[in-house]
C-alpha cells in the first residue's frame, strides 16, 4: 500500500495508514527523499500512529529517512509512536537516537516551527 | 490375615469398616459428643487457655468461638459434608487474621479439640477395647479431614489477604502526577523489581499520552538501592518516553546510588539528571518556557517582570 505524502507549507507529511511491508517502506523512503528536493521542504513528518507493531526494518527505514533528509537540508520528526510500541522498541533495543520524536502531528509541526525560528 | 466379617472379629490395625458400620458408629459418636457438649467444650476452652493459644482473644471470645467450632465439628462428623465447616473456617479466619492470630494457633486449637474428644472416647470405651478401636477407626479419618479443612481454609484466607495487599501496594506505589500543564512527576519509592519497572513504564507512557506531557520528572529519592538491572530499566523508561516526544529528567540520586552506578559502570550519559526534585521541576519549567516570579516579597523588593 502506498503511503500518501502531503505537502503542508514548507513541510512534508507522510501519514502511514496501515501495516506496511518492507517494500512499501523502501518505496516510502525513496518517495520522501525525492520530494524533499522537489518541494524544497524544510521539514518531514512521519506519522506512525496507525502502527501497532514496529520491527527492526521499519525502525531502520525511519532512521535512514531522517539521515537522508538531513543530508538534503530537511529536519525529520517521527510522531505518534504508541506507548506499547515504544515499550517494545526499547526492550528490543531498537532506538531512534538522534532523531526527533513527538507525541502527535500537532506537536511535530510545533517542533518544526520552533526549529525554523531557530534558523531564522 | 484379612477378616471380612466385621461382626465377629476386628483386626487391630488398618481396617476399613463397611459403610453401614461406620455410619452407625459415627451416629453413636455424635450422640456422645452432643450429650457431653458442655463439659467437653469447657475442657477444650480450658486447654486452649492453658496452652496459651489465641492470646489475642479474650476468654469469653475463645469460649464463644469454641462453641461454634465445636458445633460445626460435630455437624461435620455427623453429615460427613465439609462445606459448612469450610465456610465457617473461612469466616472465622476472616475475623481473626486481622487480630494477629497465627497459623500454628489455629491448627493447634483444632488438634487440641481432636485430642480432647479422643480422650473422652477413651474414657467412655476403655472397658470395651474392640468397640473403642472401631469407634476410633471412624473418628480418626473424619477428624483428620476436619483438621485439614480448617487449616487449609485458614491458609487460603491468609494467602488471599496477602495477594490483595500486594495488589493494593502495587496500585498505590506508582502515582503519575501532573504538576503543571504538560509536566508530569513520577515519584518512585521503594524497591524496583522487573515487574514493577515494567508496570511503571507502562503507566508513565500512558500518562504521557493522556496528559500530552512534554517533560517528565522522575524522582528516585525514595529508592534505597540501585543495581545495573534497575538502572537499565530506568534508561529504557527514559528512551521509551522520548519516543513519545517527552523529555525525562531524573532527580534525587543519592550519593550512594551515584557511587554505585559509577563503580559498576552503568552509562547514564543519555539521561538528564538534576540533584533534587525542586531543581528538576525548575529545569522542567525552563524547558517548557515557564518563568516563576515572586509577585510580592516581604523582605526585599522584587525584580520587575
Amino acid at each position: 500500500m502506498e503511503v500518501p505524502i502531503l505537502k503542508q507549507g514548507h513541510y512534508l507529511i507522510a501519514s502511514i495508514q496501515s501495516a506496511l511491508t518492507d517494500a512499501d517502506l523502501s518505496q516510502l523512503r525513496e518517495a520522501l527523499i525525492a520530494r524533499v528536493g522537489k518541494y524544497r521542504a524544510r521539514g518531514v513528518i512521519v506519522d506512525v500512529t496507525a502502527l501497532d507493531v514496529m520491527d527492526s526494518f521499519a525502525v531502520r527505514t525511519l532512521r535512514d529517512i531522517a539521515h537522508m533528509a538531513r543530508l538534503r537540508g530537511s529536519e525529520t520528526v517521527i510522531v505518534g509512536i504508541q506507548p506499547e510500541v515504544a515499550f517494545a522498541m526499547v526492550q528490543l533495543g531498537l532506538s531512534l537516537k538522534g532523531i526527533a520524536t513527538a507525541l502527535d502531528l500537532e506537536e511535530g509541526l510545533a517542533f518544526l516551527d520552533a526549529k525554523a525560528r531557530e534558523r531564522a | 490375615m484379612k477378616v471380612k466379617d466385621t461382626q465377629t472379629a476386628v483386626p487391630l490395625q488398618t481396617q476399613q469398616p463397611s459403610g453401614e458400620d461406620t455410619k452407625g458408629l459415627l451416629r453413636e459418636l455424635v450422640a456422645h459428643l452432643r450429650q457431653n457438649r458442655t463439659q467437653l467444650r469447657e475442657e477444650w476452652a480450658r486447654r486452649i487457655t492453658q496452652a496459651q493459644l489465641l492470646t489475642a482473644m479474650t476468654e469469653e471470645e475463645i469460649f464463644a468461638e469454641a462453641t461454634s467450632v465445636y458445633d460445626n465439628y460435630v455437624e461435620a462428623l455427623e453429615t460427613g459434608t465439609f462445606e459448612a465447616l469450610q465456610a465457617y473456617a473461612r469466616n472465622l479466619s476472616e475475623r481473626i487474621i486481622p487480630r494477629g492470630v497465627e497459623t500454628h494457633e489455629v491448627i493447634g486449637i483444632v488438634l487440641l479439640l481432636r485430642d480432647v474428644l479422643a480422650r473422652s472416647l477413651f474414657a467412655k470405651y476403655h472397658e470395651d477395647f474392640t468397640k473403642l478401636n472401631r469407634i476410633l477407626d471412624s473418628y480418626e479419618p473424619a477428624a483428620n479431614r476436619i483438621a485439614n479443612t480448617v487449616a487449609v481454609g485458614f491458609v487460603q484466607e491468609r494467602e488471599r489477604i496477602i495477594r490483595q495487599q500486594q495488589e493494593a501496594i502495587r496500585e498505590l506505589s506508582t502515582p503519575v502526577l501532573q504538576v503543571r500543564e504538560r509536566l508530569l512527576i513520577l515519584p518512585i519509592i521503594g524497591v524496583i523489581d522487573p515487574q514493577r519497572a515494567r508496570q511503571l513504564t507502562e503507566q508513565l507512557l500512558r500518562a504521557i499520552r493522556t496528559n500530552r506531557a512534554k517533560v517528565v520528572v522522575i524522582d528516585i529519592t525514595g529508592v534505597a538501592a540501585m543495581d545495573s538491572n534497575v538502572a537499565n530499566h530506568l534508561v529504557q523508561t527514559v528512551e521509551a518516553s522520548r519516543l513519545l516526544g517527552a523529555t525525562v529528567i531524573v532527580t534525587g540520586l543519592s550519593p550512594e546510588i551515584a557511587q554505585t552506578l559509577v563503580t559498576i559502570g552503568v552509562d547514564l550519559s543519555e539521561m538528564a539528571t538534576v540533584g533534587d526534585l525542586q531543581g528538576g521541576i525548575e529545569e522542567a519549567e525552563r524547558l517548557l518556557g515557564y518563568k516563576v516570579l515572586a509577585l510580592a516579597e516581604p523582605a526585599a523588593p522584587s525584580q520587575p517582570a
